[in-house]
């Protein structure tokens, strides 16, 4: 079978062929450990790791010592919060986070609860996007830690982390923001931005999985305690032998999308908008998120009256995702479209479309033929849609649950 | 997911797919789940005056199983009489179509839409009777 086109860079994205080419050295004659402070081979890979250091600083405009060295995002995210709850635990145990945040930030919340934090969850506005007025009354004296994501992996919208910051700040309380989907996507100036701890990874941003990295800022300097022990690499932050190649992957996938995400976001944009204006000639069909706050890359669409899955079953020709419960292993539909006040129908009828670089207009044409006929197809199938034309108010019938 | 050969089949190919007229005479309707769970079935079953089911249709919002199953039943219930109909258990279903175990509930609703279609239809036959 031919290889479907790709459609879900926000799950990940390829490792360009540019960050292969700049790692396979360094899993072939340039493999030393970069601890090794006693020959060349370790000279080598300590110069190509602080290298990287400098690409990935340079993509966020922050100082390269502020740069730690984790396995992904999600364990950055660990660190961040965990480190920080801890660290500052006589002075308060309250957390604040949304209710819209990847399972990375809201399990580890879940695991500080479990051992006597408190965490208020905030719900978000229809359009995804936090009200800084529910932000500022959830504030407490004894909040230690707040906790957003820049850009939502499943609606792609964009948090104003400049206004939360401030809020912060002038309380004193930790400001983490996961940034594993904002890399290469939006400009991120650290050296500006309001922002304690930031959490990366590699493989939103075409280089490899398994390689991400945290952002501690140094001034002023924030204080986190460190979550995995042995050997005090990276300044004691984050014990175990670095893996060279792969930070040298993640540095490469950061310098080129330094150099090109200002072009590349345009060509992206004007793809996702003919997607869009292609998809949005049909009837009742929804857009879930802020149309103008969100990442070029994005678009989450609710084709009602048809199920998401039944949908991803005829479009095998492209590889997308779904808020619907049957492609997860829960029978929930999306927490995030759930979050947003969609139905839970609108929830299960949703496909999530994430483009990337490699994405052609090609491409695009091909899947708004492809989506007009087989929704239309599945409609024709569908009790509700019938119901629909003939005009009965879904909401009015009495459904026997189960 | 993946799928048994079967279910990519109903699905792709399904079976008796439409409706008829629901005041048609020798009808029963049955539409069972909710939109907000992610299925609802609507299966319709035209009864001959012996009391057998000449003719199946459906229509389902669900996913690939939840399509499959209702599909089959459309195949199941024709030639059968409503109490041979009644006696289809979901777990012949699931069966048939290899349904792995998050899937169940899909053959339980295409259980569901056959009682509820053949009570439908019931329903109406004694309505008839006393209104002639």
């Amino acid at each position: 079978m031919k290889q479907p086109i790709y459609f879900d860079y926000s799950a990940t994205t390829p490792v360009d062929p540019r960050v292969v080419d700049a790692m396979l050295p360094f899993l072939r004659e340039d493999f030393g450990n970069p601890a090794s402070r006693s020959h060349a081979y370790g000279w080598r890979a300590e110069e190509a790791v602080e290298t990287a250091r400098g690409d990935v600083a340079a993509l966020v405009g922050a100082d390269s010592r502020e740069i730690v060295w984790t396995s992904g995002a999600t364990e950055s995210i660990n660190l961040a919060i965990k480190g920080a709850a801890q660290f500052n635990r006589e002075r308060g145990r309250h957390l604040v986070s949304l209710r819209t945040e990847h399972k990375a930030t809201l399990d580890t919340l879940r695991e500080l609860e479990r051992v006597g934090f408190e965490v208020t969850y905030l719900d978000v506005q229809e359009d995804g996007l936090l009200d800084l007025d529910r932000l500022r009354d959830s504030l407490r004296p004894d909040t230690t830690v707040v906790s957003v994501m820049h850009v939502n992996n499943e609606i792609g919208v964009i948090q104003d982390i400049t206004a939360i910051g401030n809020l912060c700040r002038e309380r004193g309380i930790v400001f983490h923001v996961d940034a594993a989907q904002s890399t290469g996507k939006v400009a991120i100036d650290l050296a500006k931005l309001p922002v304690d701890l930031m959490s990366f990874s590699a493989h939103k941003t075409y280089g490899p999985k398994g390689m991400g990295a945290l952002f501690v800022r140094r001034k002023p300097r924030v204080r986190i305690e460190a979550q995995i022990h042995g050997g005090g690499h990276e300044r004691g932050f984050r014990s175990g032998t670095l893996p060279t190649h792969q930070i040298v992957g993640m540095g490469e996938a950061f310098r080129l999308a330094r150099l090109e995400m200002a072009v590349e976001n345009d060509r992206i944009r004007m793809l996702r908008d003919r997607l869009w204006s292609g998809l949005s000639t049909m009837d009742e069909v929804f857009l879930n998120g802020h149309l103008e706050h969100r990442v070029p890359h994005n678009l989450n669409v609710s084709f009602a009256f048809v199920e998401g899955e039944s949908l991803i079953m005829a479009i095998k020709e492209i590889a997308v995702s779904s808020g619907s419960a049957c492609t997860s292993a829960s029978l929930e539909p999306s927490y995030v479209l759930r979050a947003l006040g969609r139905s839970d129908e609108l929830a299960h009828s949703s496909i999530r479309f994430s483009l990337g670089r490699f994405t052609t207009e090609a491409d695009v044409d091909f899947t708004v033929q492809l989506l007009r006929d087989k929704v239309g197809r599945l409609r024709e199938m569908s009790p509700l849609w019938e119901m629909f034309q003939d005009g009965i108010d879904l909401n009015t019938v009495q459904w026997a649950a189960h | 997911m993946a799928y048994s050969e079967k279910v990519i089949d109903h699905y792709e190919n399904p079976r008796n797919v439409g409706a008829f007229g629901r005041d048609e005479a020798g009808v029963g309707t049955g539409m069972v789940g909710a939109p907000a769970c992610g299925d609802v079935m609507k299966l319709q079953i035209k009864v001959d005056e012996s009391g057998v089911i000449t003719d199946a249709r459906f229509k389902t919002y669900g996913c690939g199983s939840a399509i499959a199953s209702s599909s089959l039943v459309t195949e199941w219930v024709k030639g059968k009489t409503l109490d041979q109909a009644m006696t289809i258990r979901n777990t012949e279903i699931a069966e048939e179509l290899a349904l792995p175990p998050v899937k169940i509930h899909c053959s339980i609703l295409a259980e569901d839409a056959i009682k509820a279609a053949v009570e439908d239809y019931r329903h109406r036959l004694s309505a008839s009777d006393q209104t002639a």
